[in-house]
């Protein structure tokens, strides 16, 4: 064996002592463990050291290591922070944190239905009550994110309809698009519909230019990436229907305890993240994404994800849960299958199970009215401030809205730094992906902003631009 | 077999039970009125400022009956979900080499306690790259110690899991002929023992994908992957060794005819727990790679994720990689989204950040002496199990009979199916009973009534000893009690589920509660279990 690494104890592997090393060699035959590795030929060997820093084999000193470099951060907690855009600071109940941490579901993975029931469970009643959220019957397992439930849903689309063009509003996350071409671009064509400047919607009309016969789905968020409620849904969804494509619509489950859901309005694919449930923001670690249907074959054999299905056992009283149709996935079909079937996000899944069943119906009404109502009350103590222009006010905004600074004279970095040495994060730019907005910012308030953090912003936004 | 060690886990085995709550749904122990939790109320300036605080949202937009979310209090909402965790038997529970392929090891807690730190958790991936200097660094960091591993010129983190990095490879392939102004290479050669997701990742991608079998010895011949070739090959995907534990000696043999072809070799390492130190992918002459940090990396499988997955490519494909990379100046990191032939993004923000961190510090943890440790014991651990296991009878391990495996095996009870009837499916079911589990294999089954074990470095002799204990006893049991099999499992969570028709029958699915409410009603379920144990009439109860 490597290593006269005679009298290191490795606390994480029981077996690298010498003598039990020795002894399991014997039982076996094999006098070092390099007999075995005799099958891996030496040209192929590495016959170097790994350059790796450490050991840290005291668990204090790995610890004061990490801590002492993660320490250099500045955390949204620490400050008053108005970022969004598809990752969300929101209060996170106890519970949520409680039940992620236990052992047995952190540490579970892919048992049977049996010896794993409550894992089963847990994500069954995930999509159950996700399915109330969004009255639909069918909803998957968490997918990586709501980018990728984007990027699925369409392709789905595609297949179910036999078509080959997709139509996504550009009012939706720059990131998310790019998400959806990269994963699109094999099999479907995608044609970016331009939202309308005044109030940040998807424009209906370029949407009916771009619809043809051979279009497959209709994409577009609400809110949408400006905060911005579609309010044409009901006529995109018709419009999508009557070219014989399907709507595929993005929605934030905090606006359902207000809001209809888009299935009724008859949106055929519903997809979305659940990390404003329950889940930290972990730097972008916290996302993850659902699809949802009604409960048709053709679209539920269509999921590339797994599917919990509730069944009886031989003995009343006691749920049993399996998976639905396993043939369709790459796991019995390999290239066969739906796209692909892997390691996804189901702990965010429990998470926001607990979330959800935390709420419960008021809890969900009383964060969407509180959302919606720190939003506009944001709107307009924003809207009061001198230099500042909030952009698409005709709209219904939930949680996020554009702040113009162009009558400022000043850049939204300019600006964002000298919020930054105030305590406060200032909104995130949107230069990059939507210059014709000028100097605009997107910014976002939840139920965790009080009214004397938004008067703050304002009155910090009032000196700032003032000078 | 008598002079076998006996394990001081015997008793365990013997009288095993796991948790039975019969815990109802959140559902049924619904009651009008109660709540779990109180959002933060909204201040009375605000009401008095706006009114209505729906007032911008055109009425017919309102939800006019609330959604019919559980109504349960937080008592009963933690109880619930404790419950059910109890009934999930987590890795950090059991000695857990039976979900092989999956390479299931010690999570240390203390990289939990690290990830929970408000330092990591209540960081927006927005912020100003001042504010993140701390998670920035760690992600060049931990860059820098795959390369070491590896050999490789760059990773990323953003694939959020081992697929999702075999779908970010095939698009860096992809990428890459179609800038060399080829793009007729659309073929992606894999091997049938290899992840089911290097088919179905680069068939996602739009690739057509060949197939190779083994030949006796356990992996394809040359001869196999030469009358594939041609100008159409876009690359190779594989794992090496694969699910049989069997190493490729000809893999460099293997990427320079690839190669010579045209096309990209692409390494599976989303497990590669018997190789750290032993042999790099860059050293192999491969491409691309990919790990899973939630396998070798000591990252938890989280009920099913987020993992993450870890894409490593050479210098000539790092232009590639998804946007942003993560840079260092000598004084500060940054994220660098200027790179032009950038696949653009494979998931949002940098990817399961959280997971980064734990395998930065499992890494810093052991050192290059550890992780070769690692690797030496799992493949240690694998070839005590090997060997205790083919004393058992009617167990086999086909393919290079004999010979010695890396670090997990594939297993056959062919021989038991043929004189018992039962199948290996079976026995995994009653594994239940005894506190365990194993994966059978990803389909088609090549190895017949297959069972793959995976013992990793995390588990003592002991453990190993037990493991073996547990399938002479399912062996022994076949024999002469084939009917406990059959009812398996008795001391689980809950019992059999004769009727998969539930899962297959469109008219009979039922994937929420509100479409089993619609398709059965509340008490079907009751008469539909009377049915099944009217039918069965077999109460094995202990």
């Amino acid at each position: 064996m490597s290593g006269e690494n005679k009298e290191i104890a490795y606390p994480y592997i029981p077996n690298a002592l010498p003598h039990i090393r020795d002894r399991m060699l014997q039982r076996i035959g094999v006098k070092s463990i390099e007999e075995v590795y005799e099958m891996i030929p030496e040209r192929l060997r590495f016959k170097g050291k790994m350059d790796l820093p450490g050991p840290l084999h005291s668990e204090y000193e790995l610890r004061r290591h990490v801590e002492a470099i993660l320490q250099k951060n500045t955390s949204a907690a620490e400050v008053i922070s108005f970022l969004g855009g598809g990752c969300y600071q929101h209060f996170v109940p106890a519970v949520c944190d409680e039940i992620n941490q236990r052992y047995e579901f952190l540490t579970a993975y892919s048992g049977r239905a049996y010896e794993d029931h409550g894992r089963y469970q847990a994500l069954f009643e995930f999509a159950s009550m996700m399915g109330e959220l969004l009255n639909l019957e069918v909803v998957s397992v968490p997918t990586y994110d709501g980018y990728q439930a984007a990027a699925t849903a369409l392709r789905m689309a595609g297949r179910i309809t036999g078509r080959k063009h997709i139509i996504v509003s550009r009012a939706i996350s720059p990131d998310k698009l790019s998400r959806i071409a990269n994963y699109s671009s094999p099999f479907l064509k995608i044609k970016v519909a331009d939202f309308d400047p005044n109030s940040g919607q998807t424009d209906i009309k370029a949407v009916e230019r771009l619809l043809d016969t051979e279009t497959a789905a209709i994409y577009f968020d609400t809110p949408n990436f400006f905060g911005c409620l579609e309010t044409g849904i009901n006529h995109l969804t018709t419009l999508a229907h009557q070219a014989g494509a399907l709507c595929v619509v993005g929605v934030e489950p905090l606006t359902l305890g207000v809001l209809r859901p888009p299935a009724d309005y008859g949106a055929d694919i519903v997809c979305g993240e659940i990390q404003s449930l329950g889940i930290h923001m972990q730097f972008g670690g916290g996302q993850a994404g659902f699809i949802a249907t009604r409960d048709e074959e053709r679209f539920v054999m269509e999921y590339p994800t797994r599917l919990i299905g509730l069944l009886p056992t031989r003995v009343p009283g006691e749920h049993g849960f399996g998976e639905v149709a396993m043939e369709r996935t790459s796991f019995l079909k390999r290239e066969g299958g739906k796209e692909w079937l892997g390691t996804m996000a189901n702990l965010w899944g429990i998470t926001a199970a607990v979330y959800l069943a935390l709420m419960g119906p008021q809890g969900m009404k009383e964060i969407g009215e509180g959302i919606f109502a720190r939003t506009s009350y944001a709107i307009r103590k924003l809207a009061q401030v001198k230099g500042i222009r909030i952009l698409h006010l005709s709209s219904p905004h939930f949680r996020e809205f554009v702040v113009n600074f162009d009558e400022s004279g000043k850049t939204v970095e300019e600006i964002n730094a000298l919020l930054a040495q105030r305590g406060i994060f200032g909104g995130h730019s949107l230069r990059r992906h939507f210059p014709e907005m000028g100097e605009s910012a997107l910014y976002c308030v939840t139920e965790i902003h009080t009214q004397a953090q938004i008067d703050l912003l304002a009155d910090t936004l009032k000196e700032i631009l003032r000078s | 077999m008598n002079t076998q060690p006996v394990s001081p886990y015997q008793s365990t085995l013997e009288n095993y039970h796991q948790a039975r709550w019969c815990e109802p749904l959140l559902f049924e122990i619904s009651e009008a009125g109660q709540r779990g939790i109180i959002p933060p109320p909204l201040e009375a300036g605000i009401t008095e400022s706006i009114g209505d605080p729906l007032q911008d949202v055109p009425s017919w937009m309102r939800r006019t009956s609330p959604p019919a979310l559980p109504e349960v209090s937080q008592v009963h909402v933690l109880r619930h979900f404790l419950r059910l965790s109890q009934e999930t038997l987590g890795a950090g529970l059991i000695a857990d080499m039976g979900m092989a392929t999956s390479t299931v090891k010690y999570n240390p807690p203390v990289n939990e306690q690290l990830v929970h730190s408000p330092k990591l958790n209540e960081l927006h991936p927005l912020q100003d790259e001042e504010t993140v200097q701390g998670i920035l660094e760690i992600l060049y960091r931990f860059e820098q110690i795959l390369k070491a591993i590896s050999g490789m010129s760059r990773f990323t983190f953003q694939p959020r899991g081992g697929s999702a990095a075999i779908y970010t490879n095939a698009s860096i392939v992809q990428a890459w002929h179609r800038w060399r102004g080829e793009p007729w290479r659309n073929e992606i050669i894999t091997t049938i023992f290899s992840h089911p997701s290097n088919a179905a990742c680069p068939a996602s991608a739009g690739f057509k994908i060949i197939t190779l079998y083994p030949d006796s010895d356990g992996y394809p011949s040359v001869e196999a992957l030469r009358a594939v070739l041609s100008e159409r090959t876009a690359g190779l995907f594989i794992t090496n060794p694969d699910d049989t534990g069997i190493f490729n000696p000809k893999i460099d043999e293997f990427v320079h005819l690839v190669h010579e072809a045209g096309g990209l070799c692409v390494y599976d390492q989303a497990n590669a727990n018997g190789l750290l130190g032993i042999v790099r992918a860059a050293d192999l002459g491969f491409d691309l790679c990919h790990f899973n940090l939630h396998k070798t990396f000591g990252t938890p499988h989280a009920s099913g994720g987020p993992g993450a997955g870890a894409s490593g490519v050479t210098e000539a494909l790092a232009p590639f990689l998804p946007i942003p990379t993560v840079e260092f100046d000598g004084t500060r990191y940054f994220l660098d989204y200027d790179r032009p032939l950038s696949i653009g993004k494979v998931a949002s923000f940098y990817g399961a950040v959280a997971n980064v961190v734990r395998a930065y510090a499992w890494v810093m943890s052991l050192g290059a002496e550890g992780l070769r440790a690692v690797a030496e014991t799992a493949v240690l651990n694998n070839n005590y199990l090997l060997a205790r296991m083919l004393e058992i009878p009617s167990i086999t391990a086909p393919f290079a009979e004999g010979k010695h495996r890396l670090e997990q095996v594939r297993y056959s009870l062919e021989k038991l199916t043929r004189e018992t009837g039962l199948h290996s499916s079976d026995l995994a079911r009653r594994a239940a009973d005894f506190g365990a589990h194993f994966f059978l294999s990803h389909h088609p089954f090549v190895v017949p009534e297959p069972a793959t074990i995976e013992p990793t470095e995390s588990y003592s002799q002991a453990d190993l000893d037990t493991h073996a204990a547990m399938f002479e006893r399912l062996v022994k049991e076949a024999y002469t009690a084939p009917e406990e099999i059959q009812s398996a499992p008795h001391r689980a969570a809950i019992h059999l589920m004769p009727d998969p028709s539930y899962l297959e029958d469109p008219q009979r699915w039922a994937i929420t509660w509100r479409a089993w409410l619609r398709k059965h009603g509340k008490n079907a379920q009751q008469s539909a279990m009377a049915e099944n144990e009217a039918s069965t009439k077999k109460t094995k109860e202990e």
